[in-house]
């Protein structure tokens, strides 16, 4: 039972909210002829002149209908582009950056709102709905797609035809689809992957004292049963002198702060058997949660037993806590996104080219939901954890200029310099960028670089991957689950327990929002997983 | 004599209108609001009489917030009473450098919550902060202040107190200066010591400006929230979320907006119960004392 009068309170509510945001309805943008370029074909482009922050590197412009030569030759004065991003730096630095840069180019006036990441959700969603274009060019999580989906337009054929699109890796390609339908604009390709010190682990010293005292090899973990033994075994104790007591994991754990990924890394080789089709997080017949069986359970009893390994606070290290706590030299071993990995190899770090990247731990049998037994077999299932993407609003009166923008910010300059800012979130997208010789360019060592791109190139060719949930409300099961995983850290809930509520959680959820919607939704990531 | 009274009524009007437009339609508002499933994936609003209201009997984290708010509102109160009482005591009386005093004890005050909490936040620092390098120089062991449950409730009991016991030292200062000579002339000359003055006459003297201060602080804590973001985000686990915190969460973060609606107003509504209560007793309270 439908009430329209409600439909109209909610776009009152929305145009108020719209009001105080200075929005400027949708006035249709007008083309103008093209004006000469500002920049020669092939142009050195540096971020230098935007201030003493930015590296002096210089790569040359790629010609093609993105690059600064090509769209120097728009002219968009006298018209305004506006944007919603996330909070400076990750992600909103380089939108402001190349929101001005467009200015400049041309001639357009660029509006770019940063909003923290508990806001972002509803600050796009909410004038969505009620089909205001507040904002005609949005940057949000990648999972977030089936929620908004419905409101995008889609990518355009001239822009999906770029050497730069056509050279994003399948992976993003797939994240960017929805129904048939490229709705979202690559710009970041975000994963999960193991990430320790190899002064440490490879030192043979350290070596020796581990097989004294486990009799066991030391090396980088194949399993998150190795990981806890490495990371217990080396916790509490200065391990490279300087005075400071080392610790062997750090990982995001605190509630709100994405630590319903960091559990979905630890649970993906138990409940993501090769063997099963059909999906991990429901049973795609029914759309009962899964996240009580065995396989979340163990996850989640590692999840708790590696609390003793943590830094101090660990039990409430947020991502920038997790980033710096590894890239900072303080702990051994983490697992997220690339963020702590480029935070570790910049120029002024003490453990720059003493890392290496590796796949995530997997395990030596894992959950057959089928069987309802454990399966003995070495397993490992890389997940593909959401990662920044972008899109344009259906309701936007200048998609022209907004997908101008995308195309820009996007182009092969500027990715190949955001790539090497660590603080901006944008990571490996493109097949070119699984180059190691990009990498050692910018100092890093062989191996370092080796490590790298073997470990997200190998990503890309598993068939045995977990993706995000990407349905709609994927922030109400998600938040549903990180309170579970929150409970059971925090000791106030066995693991069985917390997964229990949590997935009558996801039932309510699932009966809220409507079965067969969510079930239509998680086909789409089923797809992804089974690789089809 | 009647258009008169009519023309003069206008003047209510503006007034009036603005009631209903910020307090009294939203009201209504969130009234329906509570009995729908609306939420950001399902944005109509669609008549599910008391579901939400049902589920919420059953939300164990909700009722375990408000339980908790009960006892940082309550312990935090009187500690920030006896406290500010003391410092508005010390003042009152002409000490050396009162105005510096007086300035300095509002400090905390005057600083924005969220501010305050990230500054205690380093403080709090489990490997960083001073408070656990103290405790290391003394030899003690370090706590884990915003990562335990204990501790973590006991570092947002500090914060509230040495934010808002400015307020209360600023109206019981206030309530100390406004009173009549007479009856302590009268207890000088009985003989009475300091103790007894203080029992006998500042006290419950005190008693109607102790009751406001109370209440006041009661309401404004019964909205902690903010620092509650900055210094724990309700964890470990849910073990520091206070009801405006989980209201926050379930109404802004996840957007079911309707489930909040009834959180709300059952809170608003427990609220006003309670401190209406808690007025009447210490009311009671006071004014027997006074009259002992």
């Amino acid at each position: 039972m439908r009430n329209n009068s409600y439909k109209g309170m909610i776009a009152a509510a929305a145009v108020v909210a719209l009001t105080a945001t200075g929005c400027t309805g949708q006035d249709k943008a007008e083309s103008k002829p093209d004006k000469p370029a500002l920049f020669k074909q092939g142009s050195e482009i540096s971020y230098r002149k935007y201030g003493e922050d930015y590296p002096a590197t210089k790569v040359k412009d790629v010609p093609g209908s993105c690059s600064y030569e090509s769209i120097s030759r728009k002219d968009y004065s006298g018209q305004t582009l506006k944007i919603i991003s996330h909070a400076v730096p990750v992600i909103g630095e380089p939108t402001k950056l190349h929101a001005r840069q467009f200015e400049e180019i041309t001639g357009a006036k660029v509006e770019v709102v940063n909003v923290p990441f508990g806001e972002l959700h509803q600050k796009i969603l909410t004038p969505l709905q009620a089909n205001q274009p507040a904002y005609d060019v949005m940057f949000y999580p990648s999972l977030w797609i089936g929620d908004m989906a419905p409101y995008l337009a889609p990518v355009p054929q001239e822009y999906l035809d770029t050497p730069g699109m056509k050279d994003v890796t399948k992976a993003y390609m797939d994240v960017a689809t929805w129904n048939g339908q490229v709705v979202q604009y690559p710009v970041d390709g975000d994963r999960h992957y193991l990430k320790v010190r190899t002064d440490v682990l490879k030192d043979p010293k350290q070596q020796a004292a581990y097989k004294a005292a486990t009799g066991k090899d030391l090396r980088t973990p194949k399993t998150w049963a190795e990981y806890q033994e490495v990371a217990k075994f080396f916790s509490g104790k200065d391990v490279d002198g300087d005075g400071k007591p080392n610790f062997g994991s750090a990982e995001v754990t605190k509630r709100d702060d994405l630590t319903f990924s960091a559990f979905i890394s630890r649970a993906a080789p138990y409940v993501k058997n090769p063997d099963v089709k059909g999906g991990v997080f429901f049973d795609l017949d029914t759309m009962k949660p899964l996240i009580n069986t065995p396989g979340f359970v163990r996850a989640l009893d590692d999840m708790v037993k590696a609390k003793s390994t943590w830094a101090p606070g660990g039990a409430n290290f947020g991502l920038g806590d997790e980033i710096f706590s590894f890239g900072g030299g303080q702990t051994l071993m983490s697992y997220s996104w690339d963020d702590a990995f480029i935070q570790a190899q910049q120029p002024d770090s003490r453990i720059r080219n003493k890392i290496e990247a590796a796949a995530l731990p997997g395990s030596t049998e894992v959950y057959n939901r089928t069987t309802k037994a454990w399966d003995k077999k070495p397993n490992q299932a890389p997940y593909f954890t959401w990662g920044w993407t972008s899109a344009v609003s259906k309701a936007s009166g200048h998609q022209k200029m907004a997908f101008d923008y995308l195309c820009f910010f996007s182009n092969e300059a500027n990715t190949a310099l955001d790539l090497t800012i660590g603080r901006f979130g944008v990571n490996p997208y493109r097949n070119a960028h699984f180059d190691a010789a990009f990498w050692e360019k910018q100092g890093w060592d062989k191996d370092v670089a080796k490590s790298y791109v073997q470990t997200l190139s190998g990503m890309e060719k598993s068939t045995n991957r977990v993706f995000d949930l990407r349905v709609p409300g994927v922030n109400q099961y998600m938040s549903a689950l990180a309170n579970g995983v929150a409970a059971a850290l925090a000791g106030q809930k066995t693991p069985q327990q917390a997964l229990d509520e949590a997935a009558r959680e996801w039932a309510k959820i699932t009966e809220q929002i409507g079965k067969d919607t969510v079930h239509d939704a998680y086909r789409n990531v089923v797809a992804l997983e089974d690789y089809r | 004599m009647y258009g008169l009274r009519r023309h003069k009524s206008m003047f209510l009007l503006p007034g009036l209108l603005t009631l209903l437009l910020i307090i009294i339609f939203p009201l209504l508002f969130t009234i329906r609001v509570s009995f729908s499933g609306w939420n950001v994936s399902s944005p109509q609003m669609d008549f599910i009489a008391g579901a939400n209201y049902a589920t919420m009997l059953h939300d164990s984290r909700f009722w375990s917030s408000i339980m908790r708010l009960i006892l940082l509102a309550g312990g935090t109160v009187l500690i920030q009473y006896v406290i500010g009482f003391g410092m508005a005591l010390l003042v009152w009386r002409d000490v050396r450098g009162r105005r510096f005093w007086r300035v300095l004890f509002l400090v905390p005050m005057m600083t924005t919550p969220v501010v305050m909490a990230a500054i205690w936040q380093m403080i709090f620092h489990e490997s960083l902060g001073p408070l656990n390098d103290l405790l290391g120089m003394l030899g003690l062991t370090k706590v884990a202040w915003l990562t335990e449950s204990g501790p973590a409730l006991v570092a947002l009991m500090t914060v509230e107190v040495w934010q808002w016991t400015p307020f209360m030292f600023l109206l019981l200062l206030a309530g100390l200066l406004s009173l009549p000579k007479e009856p302590f002339m009268a207890a000088a000359i009985d003989g009475a010591d300091v103790w007894r003055t203080f029992w006998k006459v500042t006290f419950p003297l005190m008693a109607p400006v102790s009751v406001a201060a109370v209440i006041i602080r009661l309401i404004e804590a019964s909205k902690l929230s903010d620092s509650v973001y900055v210094l724990t985000s309700g964890g470990p686990g849910s073990s520091t979320e206070t009801p405006g915190y989980y209201l926050y969460i379930q109404g802004l973060r996840d957007q079911q907006t309707g489930y909040s609606g009834a959180m709300s107003l059952t809170y608003l509504v427990l609220m006003i119960v309670t401190l209406t209560v808690v007025a009447a007793l210490l009311t009671r309270a006071l004014k027997l004392k006074g009259h002992s």
